[in-house]
Parts: C-alpha cells; structure tokens; sequence
C-alpha cells in the first residue's frame, strides 16, 4: 500500500497546493511517493525530496513534459499505476483535468475533491457546491482521489531527504499541442489563496462604485470578489465571482458588501473563517451566516469603513 | 461536422437542496429541474458553431431517467437537431456516463462531443476527461474559447494561473466553462418545432455497459451549520470587533 501523488509544477518550484495534497496522500497512508513529470526541473524534485512526509520522489526528466498535457502526462503515469493502492494530486484545474483520464485508463471510479480522509477507501466530499457532504467507500483495486487543497494544512518543506529516483517518460501522445499560457499579473492577491476577501453585489449598482471595494481592498491587501448578480449586471468580471458557479474561497475575513447572500453564493464563502456582512435590508440572508452584520447603506458605510481603517496603527497583511 | 452535445438533468441551481432524513441521498421530489448550467453552455457554443456554417448537425443526448427527456427537448428548443435519451436508473458514475457516451460516439460518429465543465449535483467533473481517454481522443477543459480551424481546434482555457491556449485535433472532447457564451433562452415558436424534433430513445441495458456503482455512498449529511453572529451598530463598532475580538485586521 503505497499513494502515488502527481505534483503540479512549473518547472522551476512546485505549485504551494502540492504540499496541502502531500498532507492529506500521507493520512491515506504513510508511505507517499511524487512523481515528477517535467523538463530541466531537477529543482522541483529536489525540493519536493525535502518535505519529510515524503519517502520517495520518482523524476521523469523529458522534453515530453515542457508544458503540462493531460494526454502526455497519463501514459507515463499509467506506466506506474499498478504498483500503488492510490493515486492522489490536488483538486485545482491541474488534478480536474488530469485525473479522471487516468481513472478511466485504469477503469476506476474516481473519488473527487475530498475534504477528509477517514480511512485509506473511504473519504468525505462535498456534493452540490457544499451544500451536502458525502461520505464515499472506493472498492477500486486502485483508488484514483483528487484533494481540496484548502481542506488539508500544508505539509512542513524542510527535514526530509527522500531518495529520488529517475522514471522512464511515456508515449507521446501528438493528439494536442500547447500553444501559450498567459499568466494573469495582478499585486493583489488571488482570489483562492487571499487572506482577506472583499466582495459586492448588486447592490453596489454598477461597476464605478466598485471603486468603494476597491480601495477597502488596498488597504487590507485583499482580493475581490462579486456576487453572480454583479457579474451578470456587468459590474465586473467574472474571474471574480464567488459561488457555487464561481470560486470557492476560505479566507480568514470575507466582507460581503450589498450581497444578499443567494444559495448560490453562500456555497462559495460560507466555509470562511470570519464574514462580516454590510447591507441595508436587514432581511437579507447573507446575515444568517455572517459573524458581524451591520445594518446600512454601504455608500455611507464604506467610507466610513476605510476611514476607521486609516485610524487602525497596524493592520495584518 | 457533427457535433454531439451531453446535458444532464440535475436539481435546478436556485434551489435550496434538502438532505434526507435517513442520510442516503438528498431530496429529489418536487424539486424543480434544469440543465446542468455548463451545459447549457455546450449547447450554446455547438449551435453557434451550426450557425456560423462550420458544422451541419447538432445532436443533443443524456444519460439518465425517463424525464431526462425534458432536458434533451430544451436542447432541441435552442438548436439542436436530434436527440438521443440513453435510459439508466438510479445513481450513474460518470464512469459509467462515459462508457456509455463512447457506445453513442462510436455510433453517431461525431466531430466533437461537447459537454458542461463539471454538473453542479455531483460535482465529479470527470464525465468529458474519462470519455477522451476511453476514445483516445485529446480534452480540452474549462473552455472559455474555441475557434474551429482545419482539422483542429484552438481552445483558451481557465486554469488556476489565468488562461492556457491549446490546440486539439479533431475529433476532439471540449468541456465548456461558464464564460464561454451567453446561452439563449428558448423562443415559444422554437419550443414549439422541438416537439415535433425526433428524439431516439436507447436502454443503458442495451449497451451492454455495467451502470452498478463502484464507489458506496455510505452518508449524506448536511454542512455544519454556521450560527448567525451578532448584528453590529456602526462601522466603528465593527472596526473595533474585527481588531480586538475577532482579531482579524
């Protein structure tokens, strides 16, 4: 019984998500070995053989894996497959779009974006946007499992010194080709991984007053978010809503500003440490699941926020 | 070119969803239904690309019970052209899903299959992935562009970092994001002609494909609840919460 975990990787360091899903392969069982797919990335698999929970890291060093191809990528994982009891990788768009062709090549059931491990076949995940949560048994001979990252704490980066041993690349496959990649820059941070979210709705009333966000936003190093009503009244883009249908974030501090708190949304925030919830109908249900509801109209709140802000001597970033 | 489009019937996005008192499932009766919201998407790519002269046929197919049909007609009602009902009951496994959308590929013989990213019930998102490696066909996921070329396809993709452009060969799998179209709402006189539109009805069964589920729902439960905090009287006092109780600024 050993998992096989595939980490994501850019060649030069590993993506932060792979040390959360490193945590939760090692509660499906102790003996974690990562597969490397990758070009001149000698420093990703000496970096990933430092994290002491893992006992071995398998480099497939190939021109092959410049750019991340599922269709690549599984053959040479296939090539592996039958010596492991799982294999895992993070729940982000790298493991979605990897994993389930290596469940099929496999024909195993894939278990998806588990938030618990309660034994090595059976696993707790979340259904209808978290708003149910299943507890699943895999009766698979091999267990394919994708891990929400934000569910499980990063494992520790230094300690370790696991044996790193050089795999054999797979076919390649010449059915798709990439073509670029264009990294949104932005000094703010993500909305997946911010510390502090701040968010409006429909009741910001158009686009121009997501200026009031915007600033409360730099003052708490924040990322923002919108409701679906914002996005669909084109007040902002949509790589910033949150919900069921958008991202799903757990920030220490959520500020849900002029939202009222639709199923939809609630799926995507309600998992957030700290909410506080600014809105003027005193109905509204995002109060239901706020830590701190004030009762008023954000345009005179809002300022008024920022300003008490500005009194604060420090405030943590 | 042909292009075969896979929708799924699932509790609409609006609803509130109940979990079952016995923990073995969430309750379905009564509930009101849609098409999975993605795949309204897939539809709607499908038929632009109908329309824009680049294919000639849109098929429209489901995998599930009896009243899936409904979701096939509304397929019909924005463009599609035919459809196809393979009927399963019970829980199906996008496994399950996938093999039995290869014996319809292997059938129909289309260009494309389309489908949504992930159905929001489930929320597997495997179905699209699983039927490309059955086919050996490339996936292009989370599309939030395609542009048909010669015997390819170049899809921009959402991921993580921002946005990946690919190139596919056709025949090729595309799951479709929400960003990738505006879908169109059906018009009276086209729900009307979709009635008449024919829909071919296909048993699971018959396909020879084992729907039995591989994975056990042991338990469904719900969420822990989150306990309504207390409402505050000015932004001062929030400030004040937020600093030295909450300890969050």
């Amino acid at each position: 019984m050993s998992v096989l975990l595939i980490a994501e990787h850019s060649n030069k360091e590993y993506r932060p998500f792979t040390l959360n899903a490193i945590s939760a392969a090692s509660e499906i069982n102790e003996d974690v070995h990562v597969l490397i797919l990758g070009s001149n990335s000698d420093n990703v698999a000496k970096s990933i053989s430092e994290i002491p929970n893992v006992k071995k890291v398998i480099h497939v060093n190939d021109p092959l894996y410049e750019n991340y191809l599922a269709e690549n990528y599984s053959s040479a994982i296939l090539k592996l497959a039958e010596s492991y009891s799982h294999i895992v990788c993070s729940a982000n768009t790298f493991g979605k779009n990897l994993m389930p062709r290596i469940a099929a090549l496999l024909d195993v059931s894939q278990v998806s974006d588990i938030t618990k491990v309660v034994s090595e076949d059976t696993f707790v995940r979340p259904i209808y946007a978290g708003n149910a949560f299943a507890t699943v048994k895999s009766n698979d001979r091999i267990k394919c499992v994708t891990i929400r990252p934000t569910s499980f704490d990063p494992a520790p980066t230094s300690g370790g010194s696991a044996e790193i041993q050089n795999g054999n690349p797979g076919d390649p496959s010449n059915l798709s080709k990439f073509i670029k990649k264009e990294e949104i820059k932005s000094d703010r941070p993500e909305l997946g991984t911010a510390r502090v979210v701040v968010s409006g709705g429909r009741g910001m009333q158009s686009g121009e007053n997501f200026k009031l966000i915007t600033a409360v936003a730099d003052k708490l190093n924040a990322a923002i978010g919108a409701s679906r009503a914002a996005v669909d009244a084109g007040y902002i883009t949509n790589d910033h809503q949150v919900g069921q249908t958008g991202k799903v974030v757990v920030p220490d501090l959520y500020i849900a500003v002029g939202i009222s708190g639709a199923i939809q949304h609630l799926a995507g925030m309600k998992e957030s440490k700290v909410i506080v919830a600014i809105n003027k109908d005193g109905e509204a249900p995002i109060f239901s699941v706020a830590d701190y509801g004030l009762e008023a109209d954000l345009f005179d709140a809002l300022p008024k926020f920022l300003e008490e802000l500005n009194k604060l001597n420090t405030i943590q970033k | 070119m042909k292009i075969l489009v896979a929708v799924k019937r699932v509790i609409d996005y609006n609803v509130q969803i109940r979990v079952k008192e016995d923990g073995s499932g969430v309750v379905t009766d009564n509930v009101k239904m849609s098409t999975n919201p993605p795949d309204d998407n897939a539809i709607e790519e499908a038929v632009k690309i109908k329309e824009s002269g680049k294919a000639t046929e849109v098929v429209a197919v489901s995998v599930g019970e009896e009243k899936a049909q409904e979701t096939v007609r509304k397929a019909l009602a924005v463009g599609s052209d035919r459809g196809i009902l393979v009927k399963a009951e019970g829980m199906i496994e996008p496994l399950a899903v996938a093999k039995i959308l290869q014996k319809v590929v292997e059938k129909e013989k289309p260009d494309l299959v389309f489908m949504g990213k992930q159905a929001i019930d489930d929320d597997c998102n495997q179905t699209g992935q699983m039927l490309a490696a059955l086919l050996n066909w490339p996936q292009a996921t989370f599309a939030s562009k395609i542009e048909v070329k010669d015997g390819s396809l170049e899809v921009t993709r959402e991921v993580d970092e921002g946005l990946e452009t690919l190139e596919v060969n056709i025949p090729a799998i595309v799951t479709c994001d929400l960003r990738l179209n505006e879908p169109r709402y059906a018009s009276l006189p086209n729900i009307m002609k979709a009635k008449k539109k024919p829909i071919e009805q296909i048993n699971a069964s018959d396909l020879g494909i084992d729907t039995k589920p591989r994975v056990e729902q042991v338990k469904i439960e719900e969420p822990p609840k989150r306990k309504a905090g207390i409402k505050v009287a000015s932004v001062e006092e929030l400030v004040q919460k937020l600093k030295n109780e909450a300890k969050v600024l």
